[in-house]
């Protein structure tokens, strides 16, 4: 029953209050997340963020050393079996054995899979032009990309879990990579969770978006909401200024003498008045890009604990 | 359907999807019971969430610019409704600029360019009048 229970309900990942050192370094600092079914949850950060070594811990490969993490309802590392069959997951390394040609890849993949679906297999080999008596470790790195890939989809895993796939290659496997990932939430009910530097990527697929920072998590949230709560405010002043003036919830200034640019986050119209009340004028207004918020979130997060250390 | 997304200029990717078409149905280009393309359909193509594109046309159909028909797809609606007349006055402000612009430069006064607009519409009117009454008397 309780089982039963766990199998429902809205969080496929659950992460919570997870910590984890390696030596004396900090990856990972009591990060908790939620990753709600059926949708697209993008993982941003710097390289060395925590991304990596997070998305390890939700495929079972590292132990939380503090904290939990539940997927589908059970631990990965205790019930390896009862989670990784139904995640499928591609990562940058993509350690596939080098010595199989495609097609031994496949059949030995499909054994560990009862839900493999051939035809759906086949199909994707051709899209990807991917000759099966081909050794793996002779594909270049995009068709070994599209190998990995491959073997994540073919059995239309309830979640699939994707590690930096697009990190250094083409634009047209990443097109590919895309395209996977939008037919894989075009399924009902399927989540996938990917991790990538590319903010532009992430904000064209991802409904869901949680930014790591030196292994903290700097924010999270429904891409609408981020979207609808970060503005990019221009401000003429009457006289030129050196530095900007302190308004609250502003992330980060850019500008000089008159006219200076703010990335805020918060309700738009108290932002107006509020810079209006430092007697400037608001003379143009635009949604920031994905990149311009985390540049800003990153950055004001960044000065905030240099101020206290 | 020519639609075209971008992240470069922030704005919210529904809602570039949602004036895209609106202008092409306020330009014509989508007739009314014209098909959008399907939600699957057009996510895979401009790769970006189909909760995305499903977004987008909930505003539409909101607006009253699309109506859905069941499981059967999404059509543009066959009556025009006061928000596509907005977006036509939207298209025809932007031409009219470039009018006022040149009639500044030509040194042709607010009033002339006014009174030079209704000569316009009386010549275009009583010409497919006359080709009316021309091709009624060949027809005799």
């Amino acid at each position: 029953m309780i089982a039963q229970n766990l199998e429902n309900s809205e969080s496929v990942i659950e992460i919570e209050r997870v910590t984890r050192a390696f030596g004396k370094k900090m990856a990972l600092g009591e990060i908790s997340l939620s990753v709600p079914r059926g949708v697209v949850f993008g993982l941003v950060g710097a390289n060395g963020a925590g991304k990596t070594t997070l998305i390890r811990h939700v495929l079972g490969l590292l132990k939380a050393q503090q904290g939990s993490v539940r997927v589908f309802g059970r631990d990965p590392v205790a019930d390896p079996v009862g989670v990784l069959s139904r995640v499928g997951c591609l990562s940058e390394e993509n350690d596939l054995p080098g010595w199989m040609r495609v097609g031994e890849l496949m059949r030995y993949t499909q054994a560990f899979y009862p839900g493999w679906d051939e035809t759906y297999a086949e199909e994707l080999r051709r899209a990807f032009a991917l000759d099966p008596s081909v050794r793996v470790k002779h594909l270049s790195k995009g068709q070994r990309a599209r190998a990995g890939l491959l073997i994540a989809l073919a059995y239309r895993p309830e979640l699939l879990v994707l590690d930096e796939p697009s990190s250094g290659l083409d634009p047209i496997v990443r097109r590919d990579i895309l395209g996977a990932i939008v037919r894989t939430i075009a399924d009902e009910g399927r989540t996938v969770l990917f991790s990538s530097h590319l903010l532009d990527e992430v904000e064209r697929v991802s409904d869901h978006v949680a930014m790591l920072d030196q292994g903290r998590l700097a924010f999270a949230g429904a891409m609408d909401d981020i979207k609808q709560t970060h503005h990019r405010l221009t401000l003429v002043f009457a006289e030129a200024r050196r530095e900007p003036p302190a308004l609250q919830g502003v992330l980060a200034w850019e500008g000089a003498g008159r006219q200076w640019t703010a990335l805020v986050s918060g309700r738009l119209a108290e932002l107006r008045v509020a810079a209006i009340g430092q007697g400037a004028q608001v003379v143009d207004e635009r949604p920031p890009s994905l990149d311009e918020i985390f540049v800003a979130q990153v950055g004001a997060i960044r000065t905030t604990a240099e101020e206290v250390s | 359907m020519q639609i075209h997304v971008s992240t470069n200029d922030g704005s919210p990717i529904y809602l570039q999807i949602v004036n895209q078409v609106k202008y092409l149905i306020a330009a014509g280009r989508l007739q009314p019971n014209d098909e959008l393309p399907p939600i699957r359909v057009l996510a895979e193509r401009l790769l970006i969430n189909p909760n995305t594109v499903a977004r987008a046309y909930r505003e539409l159909e909101t607006a009253g610019l699309v109506t859905k028909r069941g499981t059967a797809g999404t059509y543009v609606s066959a009556t025009r409704t006061p928000l596509v007349k907005q977006q036509r006055l939207k298209i025809l402000s932007a031409r009219i600029d470039v009018l006022l612009a040149e009639a500044a430069q030509l040194d042709v006064s607010h009033d002339e360019l006014l009174a030079l607009v209704a000569d316009r519409q009386r010549i275009l009117k009583s010409e497919p009048a006359a080709a009316n009454r021309n091709s009624g008397a060949t027809s005799q």
